[in-house]
């Protein structure tokens, strides 16, 4: 047992971070880092950065243009990205719709999006929640009814994240009512340009636009994108939940904000000494961090079992359980921090160009909206509780 | 980074696995902690014939040149038996003291003896009022011609009525709290002066409250360099943590089994409670805190033979806060779903929930780390 990096992680750890110093852009890293508001074109700068160097999709097989790294490496990647302030890679088309489309998806599908996905030219959403079917997901109503070579497509998606950038959703679609509602499930490919398509934003409740609301009316959808066999969708898409591991704990981006809450604990002051020397704060920091630690190691005992082909059990979910309650934790503390500097709101200063005057010091402006929005890290993915009725069932046999 | 163990651990593993599932059974070990010596002396020469007692000793000494990862598959494996035997008191902490800290003559008299299981061995440091402040010591050792002469009062020294012989922290020199002038000595258990009130602790394990009055120890009696005591035991206790860490999280792997089954088995309003989402989500609960504290047990092994030591301290106080953290919960909820059976004295639940409760309160409690924790980060 060796909880270090071996000599070639590590000298693959400095070859990353070498490549990551010398390309990313350092007005974007200092945009993520200060928690500012990222463009879309933000996003594919450094997509498209890191597709020139072919190493934009770590979790692909190398046949379809991955990097062939074991998992180690792609954590080592994650944490050096997070590190040093990079925007997040969008996982849904690299690590959510391609794999399916790999692992399901006939030639022509294969040939025609895998590519525009690797390139940035395609950005994609994920079209599974309805308002009637949040985490009982298989209970959703979207129709898709066969009409010759296309299906047409009549309901609702919400919660699509940035649907409002997005050139393709992948769908679950009924198109069948008949034996459980999970038979009846298909998985559908839709043009987002197709005529019948609305996106109407929802504002959340940090007063930003993330998330969206997706209505289809009478939108055809050329049959040949269905991805594998008609009502086998609900398959897929457990597939789907299940293959997304690496990443999923988001230690690299919490080992950020960690650092980043100590700073602004050393900056602000209280009783005339700095915040971190206030006991009660500095043990509460002392304590998240534990629970980093704890899940640092965890991901990484999930991640060599991965490496080793040991199949990757459920596990996720304990990984998605506690990332999410630290992602939340350290939000809290940030805001916490500033005292009376959380209350001011002021969505301008989150835009990157902006001159204006701070209310309070610099960092002060995303904290309180940054803690807002972070409540959604519990809800979004299966929540929190649907994590646990999942280890009960898979790991637990209750 | 691996995670793997070694063909020699694995195998380690599997013996002790057999052993415990074999030889130390629940009844029986309820026998021993009952009985009037309260551990068996043919146990602990099985535990020599294993190899175990001879595991963190450099093979010129008779030993294995294991290391602390040995010691915490060892550990974790009589967490799940509830080992009584004094393992942590006199391989642990004496054994690795002498290790560190003996000159050649000690190592070569003291070792092979622990190894071979004829000497047993406690740690007499804290104080009666001294919590767990490691520094704080106000026994006092003065040089006279034949050696030193000891005074004061030692309190909870695990192990204590079984030791043929002790390791006891004294000031040398400087006031009642300095780090410098503490020194440790070897104290013959059967010494004039030496005085022992024995008794039984809440988890079947014995400690005892020494006293000593005018001991007389030779001038070989001086374990490591004069006043430089604080450092030694401050690495021995950390070593002593991570077995704890490991012993708890045996314990704690134990707990959830026995629980999950009981989860299954049970049945009330027509169907197993484990049908209930309020007692799958506890369970669900508990599995997290378990496999958190074992990374954090991982990290505590493979720290503690690491010879930076703020280094060192601040990892094993980070993994002795969470393992107490996580073993409370554990500890709580399985005696809570396991209803009026989990606070009865017959059933095992009630024996591992009590060794979890005072793992917590040895050495520093969950409370005590996370500040040792908490303080370092203004160092950083």
């Amino acid at each position: 047992m060796d909880l270090n990096f071996t000599p070639e992680e590590q000298a693959f750890r400095q070859e990353v971070r070498r490549f990551i110093d010398d390309n990313l852009p350092a007005e974007l890293s200092r945009k993520v880092l200060e928690g500012k508001r990222l463009t879309k074109d933000d996003y594919l700068t450094w997509h498209k950065i890191l597709y020139r160097k072919g190493w934009i999709a770590p979790s692909w097989p190398v046949e379809f243009g991955g990097t062939g790294w074991n998992a180690v490496q792609q954590h080592i990647f994650d944490e050096e990205c997070a590190d040093a302030g990079a925007p997040m890679i969008m996982p849904f088309g690299l690590r959510m719709v391609a794999p399916v489309i790999m692992a399901f998806g006939d030639a022509a599908q294969q040939q025609y999006f895998l590519p525009k996905i690797l390139s940035g030219e395609h950005w994609w959403c994920q079209g599974y929640s309805e308002p009637g079917s949040g985490s009982d997901l298989a209970s959703l109503k979207t129709r898709a009814e066969r009409q010759g070579d296309y299906y047409i497509v009549n309901g609702q998606k919400t919660w699509t994240t940035l649907a409002q950038h997005a050139d393709w959703i992948f769908c679950l679609v009924r198109t069948s009512t008949e034996g459980r509602q999970q038979e009846g499930i298909s998985f559908l490919l839709i043009d987002m340009k197709s005529p019948g398509i609305t996106v109407r934003p929802i504002i959340m409740l940090d007063g930003e636009h993330e998330i969206n609301e997706v209505f289809f009316e009478n939108v055809k959808v050329p049959a040949h994108n269905l991805v594998g066999q008609e009502n086998k969708g609900w398959t897929y898409a457990k597939f789907l939940l299940g293959h997304e591991r690496t990443g999923i704990a988001a230690v690299g981006r919490s080992k950020r904000e960690l650092k980043r809450l100590k700073e602004i604990a050393r900056r602000e002051t209280a009783n005339g000494r700095p915040l971190i020397e206030d006991q009660r704060f500095r043990d509460k920091i002392a304590q998240v961090e534990l629970e980093l630690m704890a899940l640092e190691i965890t991901n990484l005992r999930v991640i060599s079992a991965e490496r080793e082909k040991r199949t990757p059990g459920p596990e996720a979910s304990i990984l998605k359980i506690k990332g999410s309650e630290i992602q939340q934790s350290l939000s809290e503390l940030m805001m916490q921090a500033v005292g009376h500097y959380a209350l001011p709101y002021s969505p301008e200063a989150l835009d990157a160009g902006w001159q204006g005057m701070p209310v309070g010091a610099d960092y002060c402006a995303p904290l309180a909206g940054h803690y807002f929005n972070m409540r959604k890290t519990t809800i979004y993915g299966g929540s929190n509780e649907i994590q646990k009725n999942i280890i009960s069932q898979m790991i637990l046999g209750l | 980074m691996d995670f793997n163990f070694t063909e020699e651990q694995s195998a380690l593993q599997d013996t002790l696995r057999r052993f415990i599932a074999k030889d130390y059974g629940f009844e029986r070990r309820r026998e021993l902690a009952c009985s009037e010596l309260g551990f068996s002396r043919d146990t602990w020469r099985q535990f020599a014939d294993l190899g175990l007692l001879a595991l963190p000793f450099p093979e010129e000494y008779g030993g294995m040149g294991g290391n602390a990862v040995d010691t915490m598959i060892v550990m974790e494996a009589f967490g799940r038996g509830l080992v009584l035997e004094p393992y942590l008191a006199t391989v642990v902490l004496c054994g690795s003291l002498v290790r560190d800290s003996g000159s050649e003559m000690q190592k070569k008299t003291i070792l092979p003896a622990i190894a071979g299981g004829e000497l047993l061995m406690a740690l007499a440091h804290y104080e009666p009022g001294t919590r767990y402040e490691l520094n704080h010591v106000q026994t006092t050792a003065r040089p006279d011609a034949a050696g030193w002469v000891i005074d004061g009062a030692k309190s909870v020294v695990l192990g204590g009525p079984w030791a043929d012989r002790l390791i006891v922290s004294a000031r040398t020199s400087g006031d009642a709290r300095d780090d410098a002038g503490i020194s440790l000595f070897l104290v013959d258990r059967n010494a004039a002066g030496v005085a022992l009130r024995a008794y039984p602790t809440q988890d079947g394990q014995r400690a005892a409250e020494i006293t000593f009055t005018r001991v007389k120890a030779g001038a070989d009696a001086l374990l490591g360099a004069q006043g430089q005591g604080l450092a030694a035991l401050a690495r021995a206790l950390d070593y002593g943590i991570a077995a704890l860490c490991a012993e708890a999280v045996g314990a704690m792997a134990a707990l959830n089994e026995a629980t999950l089954e009981y989860l299954k088995t049970r049945k009330q309003f027509g169907q197993p409670i484990g049908k209930f989402q309020a007692l799958q989500h506890r369970m669900a609960d508990m599995l997290i805190a378990a496999e958190q504290a074992r990374s954090m047990m991982y990290l505590a092994s493979v720290k503690a033979d690491s010879l930076d030591a703020a280094e060192r301290s601040r990892n094993l106080s980070a993994a002795k806060a969470y393992v107490g953290q996580s073993a409370r919960f554990v500890g709580q909820q399985a005696v809570q779903l396991h209803g009026g059976m989990g606070v009865t004295d017959e059933l095992n639940v009630s024996h591992y929930f009590k060794r979890l409760t005072m793992i917590n309160a040895t050495f520093g409690d969950a409370d005590h780390h996370l500040g040792r924790f908490s303080d370092s980060l203004l160092a950083a």
